[in-house]
């Protein structure tokens, strides 16, 4: 599959306060966040952001809390405006959108899903899913179907009659979901979607949003400051830091190569086994005459190949993505890759 | 000679003083000076502790250019009186709708025979409170009414509360909308809210009573509305600015404009606070309607009155008992529908 960018931004800067523009000139000439904030009295957001999302793919946006990526993503949608730089959705900059255009883009490229849910407390499950046909103004009747539809295929058959307040967390997020896929926007953008929920409905959810990736191949930017979510869902990894970003690229290339103590420290606390797989750490396939034990697939985690060697460091697996053989894994370069 | 003579001469100004000095209205210390009682005007000798304060009447004493404090009261009357036809001009026809309302409401509700009204009455509560203990209070109270003959009056004043509180919600609603949209609004807003509501409930008749007949009911009913529209607006405007900034974030996210935003979030998410408002406006209304009844407003407040102006005590007791039946029937009504609200919400 071709990869296309669908969103791209370019030397994207935020900065809070009431003379931004000024700063901006102080910042370009060197002032730090730390510094803008002690001398000026002004918040750094965002600094110099620059990150291509790709068409179909999970990009994960992930930093500690306060690192700036709420503030990253509502630049996507333009709930907050920058003060400097560009967003190109489909190849046109949004900040030359006029109202209508916004409008536009918001009731039909983008939809979001809130931390806190966000719901209309006063409408059922079922109104709530067709938030986005109201506000288009298409027959809600005919939506109606459809929009069950949805429920049904995040797990709420049968509750399109409640209303909000009546269903648990994990269940008003799963509408939520469904409003944001009800709309059949091209892009979802999730803003710490999950962090309000308990680990094991965590868990479950994401196992939803992977399940529904599959089929719907959405361009998801999603946001979260845990890493093993982070690197469960990301195709595409983005870290922020104090509003900057200090590595982006593959999860598996970040996690085995951290550029950053930031980042290492990060790092330090994965379940590597589980997280890394069998592409990131075999050997290419390279015509090295070895004693082949057994069959695993590249996109397969490292815990599942301990588990089949039974702990035998003396294994050596041919290594297939789709019936292909495309590299070797010896047990000692897996265990190798165990320790950062 | 009067005391503030010489400051007057010292910055030679005696002359432009007693430029003007005759035919100004007399003030009862004029009159009792000149009747030989007073010693106001016997300036020598004045003690240190007797200095009069500068006020009009004292410099008018030696200026008599400078007008006194009845003068100036006198001179708002008459210009009050003067521009009163002006105002009159366009005050009356945008508020004789107003009259037509009360009247008609009146004849309506007066007309309809009891065994139709109070189960009309009995369906509206429940409609609203969907309470059967709602109801309950509803017939007892008005076949209590009845019972002591004094459905009549109670039915009136039902009558003015219903078409003012209407009037006050149909006016306020939107006004306090627009004060949640625009801070300078609500700036310029929030003092004329303060001054209507801290008036005492008197002194709104008396700018009203020169302007429109006493046999107007606008009368009555302008001073009702002026009163009880302030709840509903404040409350409004609160609502409207507490509503969950995250909602308000996803509406955004999701393309609706500011009618859309209005209608599907914003006023459903402030309805809890602009009921508790509307349950305000309600007893305003009723507190009102009662001393309206000095300027012909009919209902219970005239028997509340024939039993202050006759001293029939038993008059005004029962009457007045009725009020208090009839202010715990309106606030149990209206704090039902509101807590049916509040339950369909969080
Ligand atoms: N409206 C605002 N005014 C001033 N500072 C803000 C505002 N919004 C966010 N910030 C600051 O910007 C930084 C990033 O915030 P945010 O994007 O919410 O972080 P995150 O979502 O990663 O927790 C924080 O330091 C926060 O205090
Ligand atoms: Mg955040």
């Amino acid at each position: 599959m071709l990869k296309t960018t669908k969103i791209s931004i370019r030397s994207l800067y935020k900065i809070f306060g009431n003379n931004p523009d000024v700063m901006m000139e102080h910042v370009l000439n060197g002032l730090g966040k730390q510094d803008l904030l002690k001398q000026h009295a002004h918040v750094m957001g965002l600094q110099n952001i620059n990150v291509d999302i790709q068409s179909g793919e999970i990009t994960v946006i992930m930093g500690l809390s306060g690192s700036g990526k709420s503030t990253l993503i509502r630049h996507l949608n333009r709930l907050i405006e920058p003060t400097s730089g560009e967003v190109f959705v489909n190849g046109e900059n949004v900040l030359d959108y006029g109202v209508n255009e916004l409008r536009q883009l918001r009731r039909n490229t983008m939809s979001m899903v809130f931390q806190k849910f966000a719901l209309l407390p006063h409408k059922t499950v079922l109104e709530n899913t067709g938030m986005s046909a109201l506000v288009r103004g298409e027959d809600i009747e005919e939506t109606s179907t459809k929009n069950l539809k949805w429920l049904e295929r995040v797990g709420l058959s049968g509750y399109d009659n409640h209303y909000p307040h009546q269903l648990s967390g994990g269940m008003q997020q799963r509408v939520g979901i469904a409003r944001a896929l009800a709309s059949d926007s091209e892009i979802m953008l999730m803003d710490e979607a999950y962090s309000a929920l308990d680990p094991l409905i965590r868990t479950d959810m994401q196992d939803l949003l992977l399940e529904l990736q599959k089929e719907l191949h959405k361009t998801i930017v999603f946001i979260t400051h845990d890493l093993d979510e982070a690197l469960k869902l990301a195709d595409h990894l983005v870290i922020l830091k104090d509003g900057y970003v200090v590595q982006q690229g593959d999860p598996q290339g970040i996690l085995l190569n951290p550029k950053d103590p930031y980042i290492e420290e990060f790092v330090a606390d994965i379940n590597r086994a589980r997280v890394l797989r069998v592409r990131s750490v075999m050997s290419p396939k390279d015509g090295r005459l070895l004693k082949i034990t057994g069959q695993v697939q590249a996109s397969d985690n490292l815990e599942k190949v301990i588990a089949l060697s039974g702990g035998n460091t003396n294994c050596c697996y041919e290594v297939v993505d789709n019936d292909e053989t495309v590299g070797t894994l010896h047990m000692k370069e897996l265990v190798r890759a165990l320790v950062p | 000679m009067a005391f503030y003579d010489n400051v007057f001469t010292s910055v030679g100004l005696s002359d432009w003083c007693k430029s003007e000095s005759e035919g100004n209205l007399l003030t009862m210390s004029d009159f009792m000076s000149k009747s030989g009682q007073n010693e106001v005007s016997k300036i020598e000798g004045t003690s240190f502790w007797d200095i009069p304060f500068p006020s009009l009447d004292a410099l008018n004493a030696s200026c008599p250019a400078i007008a006194r404090t009845r003068d100036m009261t006198s001179g708002l009357e008459d210009f009050f009186l003067a521009t009163k036809d002006a105002i009159k001009f366009v005050l009356d026809p945008m508020t004789q709708p107003l009259s037509w309302a009360l009247d008609a409401s009146l004849e309506i509700f007066v007309a309809m025979p009891w065994f139709v009204l109070i189960p009309a009455l009995a369906v509206f509560a429940f409609y609203v409170a969907r309470s059967i203990a709602i109801v309950g209070l509803v017939l007892a109270t008005f076949m209590f009414f009845a019972f002591i003959d004094h459905y009549l009056h109670a039915v009136q004043t039902l009558s003015i509360i219903t078409v003012c509180t209407v009037i006050c919600v149909v006016i306020g609603l939107p006004l306090g909308v627009l004060m949640s949209k625009s801070n300078v609004f609500k700036k310029t807003m929030i003092p004329i809210l303060d001054m209507l509501q801290t008036l005492p409930a008197f002194v709104y008749l008396v700018p009203l009573i020169f302007l429109f007949s006493v046999t107007e009911s606008k009368l009555y009913g302008i001073a009702i509305i002026l009163y009880a529209i302030v709840p509903i607006m404040r409350l409004t405007d609160l609502g409207i600015r507490l509503v969950d900034k995250d909602v308000i974030e996803a509406a955004d996210a999701y393309g609706m404009n500011s009618r859309q935003k209005l209608i599907n979030v914003q006023l459903p998410l402030a309805m809890p606070n602009i009921m508790a408002g509307l349950n305000q406006t309600i007893m305003m209304a009723l507190s009102l309607v009662v001393i309206a009844s000095l300027v012909s407003a009919p209902g219970l407040g005239v028997l509340v009155l024939r039993g202050i102006r006759n001293l029939e005590l038993g008059v005004g007791l029962v009457a007045g008992f009725c009020i208090v039946m009839l202010a715990i029937l309106l606030d149990r009504v209206s704090k039902a529908a509101l807590s049916r609200i509040n339950t369909t919400q969080n």
